[in-house]
């Protein structure tokens, strides 16, 4: 077997979990990886006691990426957003389960930052609104 | 471009064997496998020629060029300017005080953008340039064209990859005041007919650069039956150091042109009030030129040239024509670019429906084939193509159709790993 292309991996990426756009989401955040075109939305319904009682994202990339945000997704319904606040790179490399090089670890951490971004009730990563219209 | 060599002859004729011991990096091992080095379009590998040329000059007589009155210093600049020499006739350069050395082709075409562009394209002036370029040959001209008020006109690609001809020389024919065009794709590997497009360019009245980073380390390029304007390209593409790269430009144009940096070594003499500049081509290279690395390109340029850049061409298309029909033969494997050989250079870019290209590249990775995977800083191309990324093998001299078999291989392993 391959070590990093694992049975699970390959199955969350042809079979994503809570995949597909959040009808009457609360939170949703989008962002990319401009270096291989890596995709991912996060999608959180959270109902008045703070927490989350859906969660879907949508994108397109590599297994890497489209399988770390499947897992991740796994794990966040019931939590708080502070929870989620609180998520960081080591609990989702630990939970990816496999060596991750460094040219590919942005792959791995793309479900991550848009999951936080979401989190934060933002759309787009703060300086990027900026950043965009100073380039327009 | 008639192929007439035959694989297995135009291989024996360049005797790769003895090539690839010249190249140290190439006996080296990746994941326990023997490097397969199918990333040349990126950068290449540096033979021991130019590694001794480089270490010369540090160990022997380095010294400050342009500068010192001792001996070192005349002696660097000897070399150095010797370099220049060398790259004027590897390009067919009228003068070598037309080459300006520079970091890289993006460095080049730079400099033309701001220097030549800045005071001659006005608003209204219409900017030509196509889908196939790398962002360094696209984006200093959009940029000049939105500051100047120009119009950018991007010409498009069949659905082969080849420039839309028909479009590009109507574009022109309704009038250009610049042509900013690619010799040949990196992402494709395609060859425009720059000749022949030169001549509609000129018709129109329109100044040519042509970005030069992907032909000039497989090709031979003469810039006077080009009949181009300017001409870019990077040294660490063919053979020579990073930090190595030539600007080469019409003397009647540069001269008429004000500098792109300003420092020491450009100016001729300099007053509370005013600067006079020095002379060609030493006008355009501001501060401590990378001299060594000039050397050290010079060095490749004695390497390739004593190989002929038309045998280092046939060899590379014999390897295309070992390999392709290979990969054509996979399922779900698309292959981007024209499938013939003619108007092609060693560069295969391809896709595997249901691997990701960063995958593909992660996995060829473990048997030891270093590919690109990625949009080849090529993103309006990439958008025409409809597809986020692909997988690029790109070939040189010193690779073997034994190589191009691992390549295939390693792409079976990849299909058997994803189950596709």
């Amino acid at each position: 077997m391959d070590d990093l292309y694992r049975d699970y991996i390959l199955d969350h990426y042809k079979n994503p979990r809570n995949y597909g756009e959040l009808e009457g989401a609360t939170h949703h955040y989008h962002d990319t990886n401009p270096l291989c075109g890596d995709e991912i939305t996060m999608f959180l319904l959270v109902g008045e006691d703070g927490r989350v009682q859906d969660v879907h994202f949508t994108g397109r990339g590599c297994a890497i990426s489209q399988a770390s945000a499947s897992i991740l997704t796994d794990e966040v319904k019931g939590k708080t957003l502070d929870e989620l606040k609180g998520f960081d790179r080591d609990h989702v490399l630990n939970n990816l389960g496999i060596t991750i090089s460094p040219a590919r670890i942005k792959c791995a951490l793309l479900s991550l930052k848009a999951l936080k971004g979401a989190a934060w009730g933002l759309t787009a990563w703060p300086g990027e609104e900026v950043k965009q219209a100073a380039t327009e | 471009m008639a192929v007439t060599a035959r694989p297995s002859s135009a291989e024996k004729a360049l005797d790769v064997e003895r090539i690839r011991a010249d190249f140290p990096v190439l006996s080296q091992t990746v994941h326990g496998r023997p490097l397969v080095w199918l990333d040349n379009a990126s950068t290449s590998q540096k033979p021991r020629a130019v590694l001794d040329a480089m270490r010369r000059v540090y160990e022997e007589h380095n010294a400050n060029i342009h500068r010192g009155v001792y001996e070192f210093s005349e002696r660097t600049t000897a070399a150095f300017e010797e370099a220049r020499a060398k790259v004027a006739r590897f390009i067919n350069a009228p003068e070598a005080r037309e080459i300006v050395f520079v970091r890289n082709a993006t460095e080049g075409l730079n400099l033309v953008a701001y220097a030549w562009g800045r005071d001659n394209v006005k608003a209204g002036d219409r900017i030509v340039t196509t889908v196939l370029e790398h962002h360094s040959n696209f984006v200093p001209w959009q940029q000049l064209a939105k500051d100047a008020g120009a119009e950018l006109v991007v010409i498009d690609v069949d659905d082969e990859g080849r420039l839309r001809l028909d479009q590009l020389r109507r574009e022109l024919e309704r009038g250009a005041r610049v042509l900013a065009l690619t010799h040949t794709s990196n992402g494709l590997g395609v060859v425009n007919p720059v000749a022949e497009i030169v001549r509609w360019a000129k018709s129109a009245g329109a100044t040519v650069i042509v970005d030069a980073a992907q032909s000039a380390p497989h090709t031979s390029v003469d810039v006077q039956a080009l009949g181009c304007d300017f001409l870019a390209f990077s040294g660490h593409k063919m053979l020579g150091p990073v930090g190595s790269g030539v600007v080469w430009g019409r003397a009647s144009l540069l001269e008429r042109m004000r500098p792109f940096l300003y420092g020491g070594d450009m100016i001729s003499r300099v007053s509370i009030e005013r600067s006079e500049w020095n002379e060609l081509p030493w006008k355009f290279e501001a501060g401590t030129s990378s001299y060594v690395d000039a050397i050290g390109l010079g060095a490749a340029i004695d390497y390739l040239s004593d190989i002929g850049m038309d045998r280092i061409h046939t060899h590379e298309l014999a390897l295309l024509r070992h390999l392709l029909p290979k990969l054509l033969a996979e399922d779900g494997l698309t292959v981007f670019g024209p499938h013939g050989l003619e108007e092609r250079v060693g560069v295969v870019s391809f896709d595997v429906k249901g691997i990701h290209p960063h995958d593909m590249a992660t996995l060829l990775d473990r048997e030891g084939v270093a590919v690109r995977a990625g949009h080849h800083c090529n993103h309006p191309l990439m958008t025409r193509l409809g597809v986020p990324a692909t997988t690029r093998a790109s070939m040189y001299l010193y690779n073997t159709t034994e190589e191009c078999d691992v390549l295939v291989d390693a792409v079976q392993k990849a299909r058997k790993v994803f189950g596709v």
